[in-house]
């Protein structure tokens, strides 16, 4: 019962406290609903006339929202990069800061779940894909797994950072019985969601592009780049503006193990791209579109370089330890995979996945400025709700805003900790 | 006119029995998503209607009655939606001869009047391919919107592609929610009012044979063509997937498909494949058959074939 009287006021008080900051915080709130205002009015232009308002067709029948809901699952997934070693290892430095891991994964889950939302055509019947109550194709369609796994890893990701959060704020030590289970859970959670993203496009025969054996290792290397690539430049503005201390220790750490993944996710692009285009087969045309452009149509090759030199880069970036350790280097280098891994797992998959499309035509695709407002509008809610959870938790993570220091004064008794 | 005029949904009665709970949850959850989603004449039976294969005879009826009254308000003519079932023993199949296709796109047009696709922008079920003869049945080679003056053209040939009608139809296998599936006679049909519009069929199609309303369908009232069914070519919302279906509402009931019919050049076959007597079986047994990327293992039940 007084659990149940905590949580309630946890509740409130965590309310309370987004709503209270400094004029940089409601500038940057207030920024953050201006474009979800924007997003929100293009989708509705959308709902009204369709999707005919995006750049999609029949030959690209997904483009830049399918895109970046495919990047995201990666960052989503990528929580785990932090918390295999935090808790296999039982490394202190990285421990602390797995819960911005698994705050990071809810808000990646959350713009996921709105970009397939505003790229399906009848959204009023979206209670035809929840289980039970619709019709669910499982265990057939991949799409219906994905539905699953990223619910769950939702919800997971969720209740540990609010059991924790929750603990921090009573007062309380975690219960390691229960967190540590859910912990290693989330392991091959985090996994089965990216390896089931990509089996989503792997298992069509028809595209060959996405018909390859290494896409879903492919998928799991990029997100272990481009996620803790966030978390680092994060967990630097939170050391700056934050009472949070982050030693120095754990990120360059994290940076290490990135110099790895990146290293092993050129090295199976590179497999890819050998087996195209020496054996040099007529799936070669998607290669060829992507990066040298195909019967005069070019539009993918810039972006397509500049993912591999980008990568590159922040590679040679995090594998040599004097740049590694280096804060301008690092964070030019953790832009630079950033940006690589934007394209390569948005729009250099999707676009040369359907371009030429089954019957060899090219239709050139380019995104719509709806495709842009709504994208944008799915991205600041991510934000937002990132924001919001991050301002309710650093200073409980703390210990500065608990149960009895959350509450005026005069009305709790001094107490035992 | 002398429609009555029963438009209104039950919810706004005053009588007894309506008010119960779940109605009204029901209306509301219907009148909310109309409100979200800009579908402004979304009613709370259409938002509520179950997937076409878990509906029972008379719900089926009661759809059917629905979607009548909404087309005869929306194009002023009685189209009649049939629900004609597989006939038992048949198997649907096609064989097209590219010897004698002259890729003259009667068979595109036909298509499109007799299936009530939208006409702006028109979509086309069926895609000719005009190929290079020195090149062969090559994608990289074909070219979908040539022009000329006079068909065929020097030096090439023409290939159609529509629906395969695949006894493995990968499109159907992806399908979240169970929205499109293969009849007993063999074609592969969408429920229209389950699909959710997520597009993963066309993605898995190795054709090219799916196609997305990608804005409102823009069928003139005059163009109608009032002889449907459910499964097949009743006009589609926005939002949806739509394929060809052999034509079902024809098919079904002895007819040929329109594309058939309106062939100049008789290089379009169609028939029962468990009949030993067809045409489609003479062709089987007397000519040399391939599949349209016989590969990916879709197993059509189309045929392509060089009759001469």
């Amino acid at each position: 019962m007084t659990t149940l009287k905590n949580f309630w006021q946890f509740i409130t008080d965590t309310l309370r406290i987004i709503l209270k900051g400094d004029r940089l915080y409601y500038a940057w709130v207030g920024f953050l609903v201006l474009l979800i205002a924007i997003g929100a009015a293009a989708y509705l232009g959308q709902l009204n006339n369709g999707l005919i308002v995006t750049k999609m067709r029949d030959q690209v029948s997904w483009g830049f929202y399918i895109g970046n809901f495919t990047f995201l699952v990666g960052v989503a997934a990528a929580a785990i990069m932090l918390v295999i070693p935090a808790y296999i290892y039982d490394w202190e430095p990285i421990k602390e800061i797995t819960i911005l891991g698994e705050m990071l994964a809810i808000s990646a889950l959350i713009m996921c779940l709105g970009f397939v939302m505003v790229d399906i055509g009848r959204p009023d019947r979206f209670w035809h894909i929840i289980p039970l109550v619709g019709r669910l194709n499982w265990p057939q369609s991949m799409l219906a797994w994905d539905v699953i796994v990223l619910n769950l890893y939702l919800l997971l990701n969720w209740f540990v950072v609010t059991y924790l959060l929750f603990c921090a704020y009573t007062e309380r030590h975690y219960v390691k019985k229960l967190v540590l289970p859910l912990v290693l859970l989330s392991i091959p959670m985090a996994v089965s969601i990216h390896t089931v993203t990509a089996y989503l496009y792997n298992g069509l025969a028809a595209r060959p592009f996405w018909n390859s054996a290494i896409l879903a290792p492919r998928f799991l290397a990029s997100a272990f780049c481009s996620g803790p690539a966030i978390l680092l430049i994060l967990l630097q503005i939170l050391r700056k503006t934050t009472k949070l201390t982050i030693k120095d220790e754990a990120i360059f750490k994290v940076a290490e193990l990135m110099a790895y993944t990146m290293g092993f996710n050129l090295f199976l692009t590179a497999a890819e791209a050998f087996k195209e285009l020496y054996s040099g087969t007529e799936h070669m045309v998607y290669f060829q579109y992507l990066l040298f452009g195909l019967k005069g149509h070019t539009t993918l090759v810039p972006y397509a370089w500049a993912s591999i030199l980008c990568g590159l880069a922040a590679f040679i970036l995090f594998l040599v330890p004097r740049t590694r350790t280096n804060w301008v280097t690092l964070n030019i280098g953790c832009v630079l995979i950033y940006a690589s891994v934007y394209i390569e797992k948005g729009m250099g998959l999707i676009i040369p996945g359907l371009t030429p499309d089954v019957l060899g035509d090219i239709y050139v695709y380019r995104p719509s400025f709806t495709e842009i407002a709504v994208a944008a509008g799915i991205f600041a809610t991510g934000f937002l709700v990132f924001t919001l959870m991050l301002k309710a938790a650093v200073p409980m993570m703390l210990g500065e805003f608990t149960i009895s220091k959350g509450q005026p004064p005069q009305a709790v008794p001094p107490r035992e900790v | 006119m002398t429609d009555p005029k029963p438009t209104m949904p039950p919810e706004s009665c005053g009588g007894s029995s309506c008010g119960t709970r779940r109605e009204f949850l029901g209306a509301a959850t219907a009148a909310m998503a109309a409100a979200l989603t800009g579908c402004g004449t979304l009613s709370k039976e259409e938002f509520l209607q179950r997937n076409f294969r878990e509906l029972s005879k008379q719900e089926v009826l009661d759809v059917i009655a629905r979607l009548e009254k909404e087309y005869k308000a929306k194009y002023g003519k009685d189209v009649k939606v049939a629900n004609t079932p597989a006939i038992p023993g048949v198997i649907f199949g096609y064989a097209l001869d590219l010897s004698r296709c002259i890729g003259c796109r009667r068979c595109v047009h036909a298509c499109v009047k007799e299936n009530n696709q939208s006409r702006d922008p028109e979509v086309q079920w069926i895609r000719v391919l005009q190929m290079d003869k020195e090149e062969g049945v090559n994608l990289q080679h074909a070219d979908q919107y040539y022009n000329p003056e006079e068909v065929p053209q020097e030096g090439h040939f023409y290939m159609p592609v529509q629906c395969q009608q695949c006894k493995k139809p990968p499109c159907t296998k992806v399908c979240p929610v169970g929205a499109t599936w293969r009849e007993k006679d063999g074609i592969v049909v969408v429920d229209y009012n389950w699909c959710i519009g997520c597009r993963y069929c066309m993605a898995a199609c190795p054709y090219g044979a799916r196609h997305f309303n990608w804005g409102e369908p823009n069928l003139p009232a005059d163009q109608v063509n009032t002889n449907t069914h459910y499964l097949g070519n009743r006009p589609r919302p926005k939002g949806v997937v739509e394929k060809c279906t052999f034509c079902i509402q024809r098919t079904r009931n002895g007819q040929y498909p329109a594309c058939v019919e309106i062939c100049p050049t008789g290089s379009r076959k169609f028939g029962n494949l468990l009949d030993k007597d067809s045409e489609i079986r003479y062709v089987l047994e007397n000519k040399r058959v391939f599949k349209f990327k016989e590969d990916l293992n879709t197993q059509p039940n189309f045929f392509y074939f060089y009759g001469v």
